[in-house]
């Protein structure tokens, strides 16, 4: 019993499908627009939405991009790549500048995007709404006549809990001053990334079977009051070690020598360029 | 100096999967795919059931591919269902038509028909066979010729191709309503994510696939006290189901002109719960209300637990959680809860490191 897989894994049919509930995404930017989400070979939870979107969009031309927690070496980033290349043999790239998609899991990249390239977010929980409505039938409703009092309420419990907004990851924003959205669980120092990009972000959450779209030169703002203003994570006056970047999202690690604390970009291919000179 | 543990993953994972394939054939054996099929007849029957695909070769396959282990096995099937087209549906298939190998009714002792007890571990002893272990194939064979010749004996005139339905009699007593047929095309919910609140036809299509563990729990938990219930079952039947599809040229789904298309050995099984019903005029009359369970393969305590939780969504008490359809139905998926469980095992540095400047942040006060 031997079994050849097609190009880009899935049938026909199921690629179809899938960029058909993309184009509808783009149309609509924020609206999470169901899709049938198919099992892949990766567990569901370690990227099949990103990965059903690159695999229904990719392309014999198509130079490919893995990221997993700002590096494109993490073993799930390599993992996704050998797929994607055992199932259609297009070309990889660690280089941003080059790829013409970019799956990515927790990470904008560092430098711009730029126009005709795509990138795509895995995500795990797609509806901004899930912590204060577990129902996948109410928050559809409350998406459809924008009640987001939910999201707001949520973030001033923080204010009126903490003295701050204590979102992590995934801190809500508003698309095209319409849908409120989950920017996947990039952190809040990526959200500003999304406004206006030039690229085209597409979000794929396997699991919850959802698709939704940043298009291209669309407003994105992320919540916040006028006395609470929206914050990123911080890392003023940190360096990193490796290239002396400034103002970029920085890993923090300890030298298990000297027990010393110190700072490294996290996009790993971003700081290679720096180091090889290739950025200014 | 310190290193970044997300980096070098090309060759830590080469050498994992190195390390895996040690793992399964470091003991110098290895099984034949003629072997899982023939002897691992349960295992099979459930990953197939859980996959949602039919053959047996490829659940063989992928069990020992998995080292045995559902959930893998499971996984590595269902993927591959992705990469096949889906042409036709089957023709609405009719229980009724089922070779029947094993049937039990706990409602009725006298079902017209009888009684089939076929293969079941139900009135086994649970010790352990020792002799199992020194098992030789001529023995086996031995054996099988003297089952055989004692088969060739026993005559008996039961059809066990056109066994009635238990339920049907009671149909045409009045105690259950007849709920008419819906032959309509199903809603996929493999073409198309669910929508809540759900067809019947999507919640049965969930919980067929459903892990053989969660439908189970669940069942369990509605019938204990998270629930309402305390089903009797009507007819539990296992046997071999013909598959045909219409004529793809000739779209007049003319049973003539349909294709056979093979068969598959179902568990199907329905129960009745006793339910009260108030006519117009005020008073409540008893009646029975019905589950439905079906599965691939001999998988006789899925499909009972299917059928309890097809009703208690039916029925929708918001005062369970087990007739709660969205909590029933998005979380008993074997591949949707262990992916996602799994997933905690990936690198969470960035969002860590988020969550962790808001935390130090909210104690400063900033």
């Amino acid at each position: 019993m031997r079994i050849e897989y097609n190009f880009g894994f899935f049938d026909e049919g199921s690629k179809r499908e899938i960029r058909r509930a993309t184009l509808k995404a783009i149309a609509i930017p924020g609206y999470q627009v169901p899709f049938a989400s198919r099992e892949m070979p990766i567990a569901r939870g370690w990227g099949t939405g990103g990965l059903q979107l690159t695999l229904s969009l990719v392309g014999m031309d198509d130079i490919i991009k893995v990221i997993d927690q700002g590096s494109d070496e993490s073993v799930n980033a390599v993992n996704i790549k050998k797929l994607v290349r055992k199932t259609t043999e297009v070309q990889e790239t660690d280089l941003t500048s080059e790829a013409t998609i970019i799956q990515s899991r927790h990470r904008i990249p560092e430098i711009s995007l730029n126009e005709g390239q795509i990138l795509v977010l895995q995500v795990p929980i797609p509806e901004p709404l899930r912590y204060v409505e577990p129902s996948e039938y109410v928050t559809k409703r409350l998406h459809a006549d924008r009640e987001y009092s939910g999201a707001w309420l949520m973030l001033f419990e923080q204010i009126m809990k903490y003295g701050n907004m204590s979102t992590g990851a995934d801190h809500p924003v508003s698309v095209n001053k319409r849908y409120v959205m989950a920017p996947s669980p990039i952190p809040r120092f990526d959200n500003p990334k999304m406004n206006n990009s030039e690229a085209l972000i597409l979000l794929g959450a396997g699991r919850e079977k959802k698709i939704y779209a940043v298009p291209p030169y669309t407003e994105v703002t992320s919540l916040a009051f006028d006395d609470y203003p929206f914050q990123t994570e911080s890392f003023d006056q940190k360096q990193c070690r490796l290239c002396g970047s400034t103002g970029v999202f920085m890993d923090e690690l300890v030298d298990e020598k000297t027990g010393e604390t110190y700072y490294q970009c996290n996009d790993s291919s971003y700081c290679l360029s720096k180091l090889n000179n290739q950025l200014k | 100096m310190g290193y970044v543990a997300v980096k070098g993953g090309t060759n830590a994972i080469a050498q994992s999967i190195k390390r895996l394939k040690y793992n399964r054939i470091k003991k110098g054996e290895i099984l034949s795919i003629n072997e899982i099929e023939s002897g691992m007849r349960g295992l099979i029957d459930q990953v197939m059931s859980e996959s949602s695909i039919y053959c047996e070769e490829l659940a063989a396959i992928s069990i020992k591919q998995a080292e045995g282990n559902p959930e893998e096995a499971v996984f590595l099937l269902r993927a591959y269902r992705s990469t096949l087209p889906r042409k036709h549906y089957s023709k609405v298939v009719r229980s009724e038509d089922m070779t029947v190998e094993r049937r039990i009714s706990a409602s009725f002792k006298d079902i017209p028909g009888g009684q089939i007890l076929g293969a079941s571990y139900d009135y086994t002893h649970r010790l352990i066979d020792f002799d199992l272990a020194d098992e030789t194939k001529e023995e086996l064979i031995q054996w099988l010729e003297n089952f055989n010749k004692e088969v060739d004996i026993i005559e008996d005139s039961t059809d066990i191709n056109k066994l009635p339905k238990v339920l049907d009699y009671l149909r045409s007593q009045g105690l259950i309503s007849d709920c008419g047929e819906k032959n309509n095309e199903p809603k996929d919910i493999t073409k198309k994510s669910i929508e809540f609140p759900t067809e019947r036809s999507e919640r049965l299509q969930i919980l067929t696939r459903g892990q053989t563990g969660a439908v189970t729990s669940l069942g369990y938990a509605a019938l204990r006290g998270y629930g309402d219930t305390h089903p009797t079952i009507g007819e539990l039947r296992v046997g071999s189901l013909p598959i045909y599809v219409d004529n793809p040229l000739n779209n007049d789904h003319d049973d003539e002109d349909s294709f056979y298309i093979g068969e598959i050995k179902v568990t199907e099984v329905e129960t009745l719960f006793p339910a009260s019903e108030e006519k117009e005029d005020g008073k409540v009359q008893m009646e029975l209300e019905i589950g439905y369970g079906i599965c691939y393969g001999q998988n006789e305590t899925k499909a009972i637990a299917m059928s309890i939780l097809d009703h208690c969504l039916e029925i929708g008490d918001p005062r369970y959680p087990t007739h709660d359809e969205e909590f029933v139905l998005l979380h008993i998926d074997s591949i949707e809860s262990s992916g996602f469980i799994s997933h905690l095992k990936l690198p969470h540095y960035v969002t860590f490191k988020s969550k962790l400047d808001s935390i130090v942040k909210t104690r400063k006060g900033e």
